[in-house]
């Protein structure tokens, strides 16, 4: 540990193509933190996650964990340092069962406290289902797995890409129910989540995205409606940053 | 009584045609790659075998020890140098180099080994056989071939089940993104697969030289590559059961088009493979979401 941030993120710029996704985007993360990024469809929340996760390259801009420069590392190598993605759609092995889906996960696992059968724990219905392939449940079950699948890898840096995608609120709730457990054993969180006030509600610092750009970024308790509002859509609030058009 | 000798036979045949086939099932299973070389680099197994027993005096069946790793070795290499370049382009692209390769191996064996063809001796065991009534005749090379096709294939199916580096094939074969989000290096992963793809067609090529002759060009002008593919398609794509079973399938029909007219062998098979094409597209085994 060297004190600073866990996650700095500097300037990070992503093209898909000739689309620039993100643009000269700034944040960081300090440790035992959650962190939301907060933005309408397309805004650049997934990119950002999956560019701090190695799947995007950036164009310009840096990725450090800990002190340490990762943006150069291929994502496999991301995850031995601690950068663990839960993506978005869930991304479960879908011919494999529960518990191979959780042993892939271990497969380059760091030291940790977070085992299989903690995971068991952490989701009391999943031991028994175990030998079932992870195609035949449902929407909520899988999110659980992809979740535990990427806890057995014991993250210090966990990505959380739209938990709520697709999932009825009751389970939504119970999905996020298990952040604060999750956050004891020291894990930091940065989600990305299209539910406002799930955002605000579970993080410690948000953080809203426009078309690629920063428009908010702050602590719920010191962020009005009306400039969140503003902020998510674009409109000339009060808040709102200068809205320069390229 | 004679017809079910044409299906034993038929079942014998149909092992080489597995045998054959199981590499290339695997490597279309995991990589979706379709190897073109693969008729090709059976070929070079056959006569890696017979330089072994040339130079090292070994038995035939002992020269797999030596073909085998080898054959592991240069398919990891090749994929991780060559085809997996050429995944990264296009599944389109792996075609045209696996057809490229086909022909740079044809054409090296040429001009080292003549076009002369040649065959591997093991001596009695070529010929002998057994009785089964009056009627069946089995030979031990025949049976020995399907045997060997038998073993390979459920010691695939047991590592692919089983083993830690068999799930992480799986799951780079279901996911290939999501596998890099648990820490695996897909590429890595292909080239293991690859490289028992490899050590699959050390073993069919060596078997190929033991059951009959062959000579550069066997790979392509053979049909057996044609056979192996049919032997996948039928089966089901991807499923290595699947395979045994369309092998089996392919070489009983033959046996039977071939009581029929002895000409009749190829049209009976090719037949059949279009009724799966047309009555079950995934294959005998094959269920939707995998073909």
């Amino acid at each position: 540990m060297t004190g600073g941030p866990l996650l700095e993120v500097r300037d990070l710029t992503v093209h898909h193509g000739q689309l620039r996704a993100l643009y000269e985007v700034s944040l960081s993360v300090g440790v035992g933190e959650t962190y939301a990024m907060i933005g309408a469809n397309g805004a650049g929340k997934s990119t950002l996650l999956r560019a701090i996760a190695g799947l995007d390259r950036p164009t310009s801009g840096s990725i450090t964990l800990d002190g340490v420069d990762v943006t150069k590392l291929r994502p496999e190598r991301r995850v031995a340092s601690g950068i663990v993605l839960v993506p978005e759609g869930r991304r479960l092995f879908s011919s494999l069962t529960v518990a191979e889906n959780l042993k892939v996960g271990a497969s380059y696992a760091r030291k940790g406290p977070w085992t299989i059968s903690r995971v068991y724990e952490l989701f009391d219905w999943m031991r028994d289902r175990r030998g079932q392939r992870a195609d035949q449940l449902s929407g909520g079950e899988q999110q659980a797995v992809a979740i535990g699948r990427a806890l057995v890898a014991n993250p210090r840096l966990l990505l959380l890409d739209e938990l709520s995608l697709g999932l009825a609120p009751a389970v939504v709730r119970r999905i996020y129910g298990i952040l604060p457990e999750l956050l004891a054993t020291g894990v930091t969180v940065l989600l990305v989540e299209q539910d406002v006030s799930q955002a605000l509600a579970v993080a410690a610092r948000v953080h809203c995205l426009l078309e690629g750009r920063t428009t908010l970024e702050g602590e719920p308790a010191g962020l009005t409606p009306a400039s969140i509002e503003a902020a998510y859509f674009g409109l000339a609030g009060p808040a709102g940053l200068p809205q320069e058009r390229p | 009584m004679i017809w079910v000798n044409d299906i034993v036979q038929g079942v014998l045949l149909g092992g080489l045609y597995a045998l054959f086939a199981c590499g290339l099932s695997l490597m279309f299973g995991v990589m979706k790659v379709i190897n073109l070389a693969h008729g090709d680099l059976a070929v070079v197994a056959a006569y890696l075998a017979a330089g072994l027993v040339t130079v090292l005096h070994m038995p035939t069946a002992l020269s797999i020890l030596v073909s085998i790793p080898l054959f592991a070795i240069i398919g990891y290499v090749l994929w991780r140098t060559v085809l997996q370049a050429s995944l990264n382009r296009s599944v389109l692209t792996t075609l045209l180099v696996t057809f490229g390769m086909s022909i740079v191996i044809e054409n090296a064996l040429q001009q080292f080994f003549s076009a002369n063809s040649r065959s591997l001796s093991i001596g009695a065991l070529a010929t002998d056989h057994f009785n089964v009534g009056s009627q069946i005749t089995v030979g031990y090379l025949d049976l020995a071939i399907l045997i060997a096709a038998v073993v390979v294939l459920l010691g695939l199916q047991l590592f692919l089940s089983r083993t830690r580096q068999g799930r992480l094939i799986r799951a780079v074969a279901d996911d290939r993104e999501a596998a890099q989000l648990a820490g695996a290096d897909y590429r890595h992963i292909f080239g293991i697969a690859a490289a028992i793809a490899f050590g699959t067609v050390a073993v069919a090529g060596t078997a190929y030289g033991v059951y009959t002759t062959f000579d550069p060009t066997t790979g392509t002008t053979q049909l057996l590559l044609l056979f192996a593919f049919e032997a996948v398609v039928i089966g089901g794509l991807g499923s290595l059961w699947g395979t045994l079973v369309g092998g089996i399938l392919l070489g009983v029909v033959q046996d039977i088009g071939a009581q029929i007219s002895t000409a009749d062998l190829l049209l009976a098979g090719q037949l059949f493979f279009l009724l799966v094409l047309v009555i079950r597209p995934q294959g005998i085994t094959g269920s939707r979401r995998t073909a």
